[in-house]
């Protein structure tokens, strides 16, 4: 399931972790949300198989699972990429210019929000506030923190993550 | 429950203290305006129309929602609360496409457009960006969001009562609306067309589709030989789209409605009622006798089959292979009466009134043919009838009664009484004791298995023949009678299920009644109290003694359960994978 490389060994081990997950919430109050951050913790996103396996082993409609996942930006339905740009469009940032930001990314990586390359490397979110407004806007890439971007930084940023 | 004391706009009451404040109010006759409510359905006061001041309360309180307590002096209507509540209303009409007069609520059961009137609200003073959607139409359903307040009545429905839950609030904030997963249409859902998020919706975001338009076709084209039969439900419920009180059979004024339309002949799904008992009747005994399997379940509900196809594809060989009545209709009208009349079976056109959504993805199953002529044509509404019979101008209440054509117009009462909870198990209890003894038995009325009790048990038995049966309306019920089966906690020998909570007579293509009248009345006690008032008055009452049905065993179809009973009346079922992969 979820994976291309239907039943190799590694999306088999995916789906045995997912049910120990499930296992270990099902009889719990309120199990959904723990074991949709865990699911995403082993998957990366939250595809369809995913949230249907989820419905099925903790005994909900699967509109139950769908309408928590599309209510919490925390939770994506499409897969990541190995380096998550988020941009924060918290009021802060908004304010110093982060939505022209944004729109430096997109132009740049050729993708809209919310979407990752093809070659899964970047994907682009807009977030929330994270706390640093001092330095808005600010940009974050996976763990590291960019602060007074300008949309002409954009490039050189990316180039960080350049690989051999 | 103890007693507390309270105070309402001024007037000293004591009520018991599970009250909520909106029924409280409702007690000393005052109203309090309500949207999203609807009683032991919906009950999250989401929408706070029905806002009230507390005294010493920090902000106003839902009253839907908001128990009563000791003390509690509650102002329904001040300055503030009538303020709230008109801003409230303006905001959700702000987002709502205000096309009302083209929207088949508006002139009649618009709660949202009957509130903006009783709250004086005469201009919408806030414009802005609304969201657009576009509708999902399916055979059965039609959802429109542009229409719809988001007021859940549909969510709960669908999940807490039907236990179906193919429908939630999708997204968050401005951006929220009522899907399903993945932006999926309900037909790649486990949906299974019941209709009831239909009958709760307080707009027009909810409908059937509609296929009033196909039959006024085949009515106007000259070569059709056009038949309609109406269920037994339809008549208890048609006179409401014409103002006429909650419980009024018009059975006869509908026969002549039927007949101005100008449909050539005008059959009674009664009849065919009394055939499916005769069919089912003999299958159950046979099952019994032979070490069938058992329990065998009802086939009459196309909600109830499909969810027993999504959710419970263990059970289908306990479904009885009988067709629906209206579906044994149609055959034996493209076989049977075609032959008899003298008319090319290929001519006819057959269209059935139904209290059913359902009805119409049922009719349009694959399976449903005999010689490759589907066995119906048309599938409408008792709402679609009503829109039909004010098409063209009829005056409705004032009409003179008429009776069924001949050969299908006799019914017994048993076939009547399908149209309620417990109605088709009565029926062929009545028909089962007298095959089994072999003589007419007295056990006519089976008090234990009417009223709206979710699960009903009854117990006869007939010489050495114990018959034990089980009754189950609401697909909630359903599923909690057949886990009930599953673990052993209940042995019985026959199940009769209806989807719809209450039977056809609260179905999802029944008049609409607003929740204003379904917060404080029965509506369903009165609609089913019409078809039981028609049975007793009934010559005939058990089905085996139609004499319309017995002339058909005897020229056609030989004996019940006989090789072209199958052939023409009855089906087969198959698993139902829930969602279905799509492209």
């Amino acid at each position: 399931m979820a994976n291309e490389c239907n039943g190799c060994e590694q999306a088999l081990a995916m789906e045995k972790a997912l049910d120990e997950v499930i296992a270990r919430y099902k009889d719990t109050k309120g199990p959904l949300i723990p074991v949709l951050h865990e699911a995403q913790a082993i998957y990366g996103y939250l595809p369809f198989e995913v949230q249907l396996r989820i419905a099925e082993g903790l005994d909900l409609p699967l509109a139950d699972v769908y309408g928590v996942v599309s209510f919490y930006t925390g939770f994506t339905t499409k897969p990541k990429g190995k380096y998550r740009i988020s941009v924060c469009m918290g009021t802060a940032c908004y304010v110093k210019g982060a939505e022209a930001i944004l729109d430096k990314f997109t132009t740049t990586l050729g993708i809209n929000v919310g979407d990752c390359t093809e070659d899964g490397k970047f994907s682009l979110d807009a977030c929330r506030c994270v706390g640093a407004c001092g330095l808005a806007p600010v940009v974050m890439i996976n763990d590291d923190v960019y602060g007074n971007v300008i949309p002409e930084n954009v490039e050189n940023i990316l180039k960080n993550y350049e690989e051999a | 429950m103890r007693n507390v004391n309270i105070t309402i706009d001024g007037i000293k009451t004591s009520v018991p203290g599970n009250y909520t404040i909106l029924e409280a109010a409702k007690a000393v006759n005052i109203f309090i305006p309500t949207l999203c409510y609807l009683r032991d359905v919906n009950e999250i006061g989401c929408c706070r129309m029905c806002l009230v001041e507390t005294k010493g309360g920090k902000a106003l309180q839902a009253a839907c929602v908001t128990p009563v307590a000791e003390g509690m002096e509650i102002y329904t209507h001040s300055p503030k609360v009538v303020e709230a509540r008109k801003v409230n209303l303006e905001l959700i009409l702000s987002n709502h496409v205000t096309r009302c007069q083209t929207c088949s609520r508006s002139w009649t059961s618009c709660e949202l457009q009957t509130l903006a009137n009783k709250l004086g609200v005469e201009a919408v003073r806030f414009e802005g960006e609304a969201t657009k959607h576009t509708q999902d139409i399916g055979v059965s359903i039609v959802r429109d969001n542009n229409k719809c307040i988001l007021c859940r009545r549909c969510v709960s429905v669908c999940k807490n009562v039907q236990t179906v839950g193919v429908i939630d609030a999708i997204g968050r904030g401005f951006h929220t609306e009522i899907g399903s997963p993945f932006d999926r249409k309900l037909a790649d859902t486990p949906c299974v067309n019941c209709g009831q998020c239909v009958n709760v919706c307080p707009v027009g975001a909810l409908h059937e589709k509609t296929d009033t338009d196909v039959v006024w076709n085949a009515l106007n084209d000259p070569e059709l030989h056009v038949v309609v039969q109406t269920a037994p439900a339809v008549r208890a419920a048609l006179g409401e789209s014409f103002g006429m009180p909650i419980g009024t059979a018009v059975t006869g004024k509908m026969v002549t409605a039927l007949r101005m339309i100008g449909f050539d002949k005008v059959f009674d799904t009664d009849t065919a009622a009394d055939l499916t008992i005769m069919e089912e009747s003999n299958e159950l005994i046979d099952r019994v006798r032979s070490g069938g399997k058992l329990p065998m379940i009802t086939s009459c509900s196309p909600g109830w089959i499909k969810f027993c196809e999504h959710y419970f594809p263990e059970y289908l060989d306990n479904l009885s292979t009988c067709k629906s009545p209206h579906m044994m209709f149609g055959s034996i009208i493209k076989t049977y009466y075609a032959k008899k009349a003298g008319i090319d079976p290929s001519k006819i056109f057959t269209v059935s009134v139904m209290p059913c959504t359902a009805k119409k993805f049922e009719a349009k199953r694959p399976e449903m043919e005999v010689d490759g002529l589907r066995d119906v044509d048309a599938v409408i509404t008792t709402r679609e009838l009503a829109s039909m019979i004010y098409d063209i101008g009829i005056d409705f209440p004032n009409l003179p009664d008429d009776v069924f054509d001949d050969p299908f117009g006799i019914a017994s009462g048993a076939g009547v009484i399908f149209g309620t909870t417990g109605g088709v198990m009565e029926a062929a209890l009545r028909t089962a004791t007298d095959i089994l003894s072999g003589s007419s038995t007295d056990n006519i009325e089976y008090e234990e298995i009417r009223g709206f009790e979710g699960i009903k048990v009854a117990e006869c038995t007939v010489g050495e023949v114990r018959l034990r049966a089980a009754v189950a309306h609401g697909l909630g019920n359903a599923r909690k009678l057949l886990n009930q089966i599953k673990a052993g906690e209940l042995e019985v020998d026959f199940i009769e299920i209806m989807a719809c909570p209450n039977g056809c007579i609260n179905g999802g293509g029944q008049p609409i009644q607003s929740s204003d009248i379904r917060n404080w009345s029965n509506v369903s006690q009165r609609r089913a109290e019409a078809l039981y008032s028609e049975d007793r008055n009934m010559y005939v009452r058990k089905s085996h003694n139609n004499p319309a049905v017995k002339r058909l065993y005897k020229d056609y179809l030989g004996m019940a359960g006989g090789t072209l009973s199958h052939k023409l009346l009855h089906t087969h079922y198959h698993e139902r994978e829930k969602y279905p992969e799509i492209d």
